[in-house]
């Protein structure tokens, strides 16, 4: 077996790609990090990203994949689960040793595998399309933070931009220490400095004048609208588990 | 406190509005093209209540003031409750701050009949016409029609709305009769009959002139109360099926009765709500629109009744043991659609993966098929089926035996507490 390490991004993952049908390589692993050696005997090689190279990769899968089947597996690699990366590889091969498109292969593990992550990345954007709760600044400006399972936020850009074309915006994925600022015109990724993390959740002092009301009526309808005689609660948490609350101006 | 006042009304105009379970904000297409404020399209779930119910949309009544007297609704004349209306501008401030902070999808408004019909359509519409035109507001807008509104008003209301709806309250006209003297049926139908005609006319002109204006582009809806009145399952899904059919409607709400007033005409208070009914009501319903299947085959005059401790879609199988067992690796969708344990999804899933290779047990569980109830009615490639000659009875037996009820579990912990 040969290790290959790889920078986390999918230009290097096309890269790996690359190398494998270059040096012939039969089974493999591959692995995000610094190039590191453990074992004298090992089978190891240092990836190093290659534009010429991914695009190279890219335009075979496009000969043999659909547009949307190329963005799935952008989205599977975005999902970053620990051993994907050898499924979405697995995926890539079949697909070049395969004489047809192999997408609707669901019979097929690795296929299922990516068809499983991409709902599962799919469910996370939906729902943070759902659980966004922007809060009001003294600028103008609608402020969310986010803590999602997965990195979804890449994938939110063109449901916001659309939908609120006429405000200012930004969506901060406290996790993973980035966000999304839309200024009216373009949507970009930024990153902020908060004197802590609990700063990042924390902008009351921030807020407009009329925050706190419409989050006091909010919270008001919300539980206005219960029907206590179909209480059910196990319905309730399948569909807000209790992570999400922290962020849910309804749930706080 | 202007404040304070507002927070009273929202709460009596939207405690009065919950029990319309329709709470669907897609199937609209409105896109914002102006550099506006919203769109409507694919229906976002925003929250949950703790009843497990979907917020979608800012659900209210414009006044809980009515001059109807319906044995069934909480803002009926004679119930001595505290009554409040919005203004135009109050309801256009609460949708538009609530939709920027992306609580919501729109608005749903609805109203107790305060006056006459036409004056409570006239401010329904006109809160509809603000918020498209003074607002630039694209997000989903539901408006209810009031039976007996004048065709000139129900007209502009499609204009402006995503969906509109009217109520059929009751599965039949005798039903609505006892609860309702003052409304009458025909009342109903008349709006339904001429939305419906105004869509189709509407939907061929926007084929001729891509700019056309919408007309309700999420189409019409209705709502039925289940258990208040003693109609049968089939009386229920043959009228469902009636109005589907006839009308072009894209939902019909089942809602099971909450009993919250004292009449003797209804249910008696401490009645439970009847949501294993309503469950099935509405399993059925998705069998009718999604999975192919004629309103016959769910119920009849022979089998008025759905049976509450399986779902529809078991029991017709049950009932025509004769169609199984299908083979996965040649039956049609539409049959594939038909075994019990097999969702849209997996089917789907299946009739491409067979252009591969022929299927197993173990790619099928991993499909996402549900083995433990799909097992009774198919083959597949494997040489392990079942090959016992089960009756319809014994499968279920079979199948409720190793599956918990998710309305058995209730029961025991109501149980428990004693």
């Amino acid at each position: 077996m040969t290790r290959l390490v790889y920078d986390g991004t999918f230009e290097g993952l096309l890269t790996a790609v690359y190398e494998i049908y270059e040096r012939k390589l039969t089974t493999v692993k591959l692995e995000k990090g610094e190039y590191n050696i453990n074992g004298l005997f090992e089978n190891l090689i240092q990836v190093t990203t290659n534009e010429v190279r991914a695009i190279r990769v890219l335009n075979g899968l496009k000969q043999k994949l659909s547009p949307i089947g190329i963005q799935r597996l952008y989205i599977a690699h975005l999902a970053g689960i620990e051993n994907d990366d050898d499924t979405i590889v697995s995926f890539i091969r079949y697909a070049f040793d395969y004489n047809r498109n192999i997408e609707d292969d669901y019979g097929n593990k690795h296929v299922l595998r990516i068809s499983k992550v991409v709902g599962m990345m799919r469910r996370e954007k939906h729902r943070m399309e759902a659980f966004v709760r922007f809060q009001k600044l003294k600028d103008k400006t609608y402020y969310a933070a986010i803590q999602p399972d997965f990195n979804v936020l890449p994938l939110l850009i063109k449901h916001f931009k659309n939908r609120y074309a006429d405000q200012k915006w930004i969506i901060y994925d406290i996790k993973r220490e980035y966000g999304l600022y839309y200024d009216l015109h373009d949507a970009e990724f930024i990153s902020l400095e908060f004197s802590s993390v609990k700063g990042a959740n924390n902008v009351m002092a921030a807020f407009s004048e009329d925050e706190e009301i419409y989050q006091h009526l909010w919270k008001n309808y919300f539980n206005s609208v219960n029907i206590p005689a179909r209480k059910n609660t196990k319905l309730h948490l399948r569909h807000i588990p209790k992570r999400y609350w922290k962020h849910l101006t309804e749930k706080i | 406190m202007i404040e304070a006042r507002i927070t009273e009304k929202l709460n009596i105009l939207a405690d009065a509005a919950k029990y319309d379970v329709s709470c669907a904000s897609s199937g609209s297409k409105r896109k914002n093209e102006n550099k506006g404020l919203g769109n409507a399209s694919n229906g976002i779930c925003h929250s949950y209540t703790e009843d497990g119910r979907c917020v979608s949309l800012l659900k209210i009544l414009l006044t809980n003031h009515c001059i109807f007297d319906c044995a069934y609704c909480v803002s009926r004349k004679t119930n001595d409750i505290k009554r409040a209306a919005f203004t135009v501008q109050e309801v256009v401030d609460l949708t538009i701050n609530f939709y920027r902070r992306n609580y919501i999808e729109g608005l749903f408004l609805s109203s107790g009949i305060f006056k006459d019909a036409d004056y409570t359509m006239e401010r329904l519409v006109r809160i509809a016409k603000k918020l498209r035109t003074e607002h630039n507001f694209n997000g989903y807008i539901h408006l209810k029609s009031i039976p007996g509104a004048s065709d000139e008003l129900t007209r502009e209301a499609g204009l402006y709305a995503d969906r509109l709806s009217v109520n059929l309250e009751m599965p039949t006209e005798a039903g609505l009769k006892l609860l309702a003297p003052d409304k009458n049926r025909q009342d109903m139908i008349d709006p339904m009959a001429f939305l419906n005609k105004e869509i189709i006319q509407r939907t061929e002109e926007k084929k001729l002139f891509k700019k056309a204006p919408m007309f309700a582009p999420a189409g019409q809806s209705t709502q039925v109360i289940i258990g208040a009145t003693p109609e049968n399952d089939n009386q229920i899904l043959q009228t469902a099926n009636y109005f589907y059919k006839n009308f072009n409607l894209k939902r019909v709400y089942y809602s099971g009765y909450v009993p919250v007033l004292a009449d003797k005409r209804l249910p008696a208070l401490n009645t439970s709500v009847p949501m294993v009914r309503e469950n099935r009501l509405y399993q059925a319903d998705w069998l009718l629109r999604n999975y192919g299947f004629k309103v016959d085959e769910i119920v009849n005059n022979q089998q008025p009744l759905l049976d509450l401790d399986i779902d529809p879609k078991l029991g017709w199988a049950i009932r025509n043991m004769q169609a199984f067992p299908v083979d996965i690796n040649k039956a049609d969708l539409q049959m594939i659609l038909r075994v019990p344990g097999i969702g849209v999804q997996s089917a789907q899933k299946i009739v491409r993966a067979r252009k591969f290779a022929k299927l197993n047990w173990d790619q099928l569980k991993k499909i996402g098929v549900a083995i433990n109830r799909a097992k009774y009615f198919i083959i597949c490639k494997s040489n392990e089926f079942e090959r016992r000659d089960l009756t319809g009875t014994n499968i279920k037996q079979f199948i409720l035996a190793e599956s918990k009820s998710k309305y058995l579990k209730d029961v025991t912990t109501q149980l428990s507490i004693f």
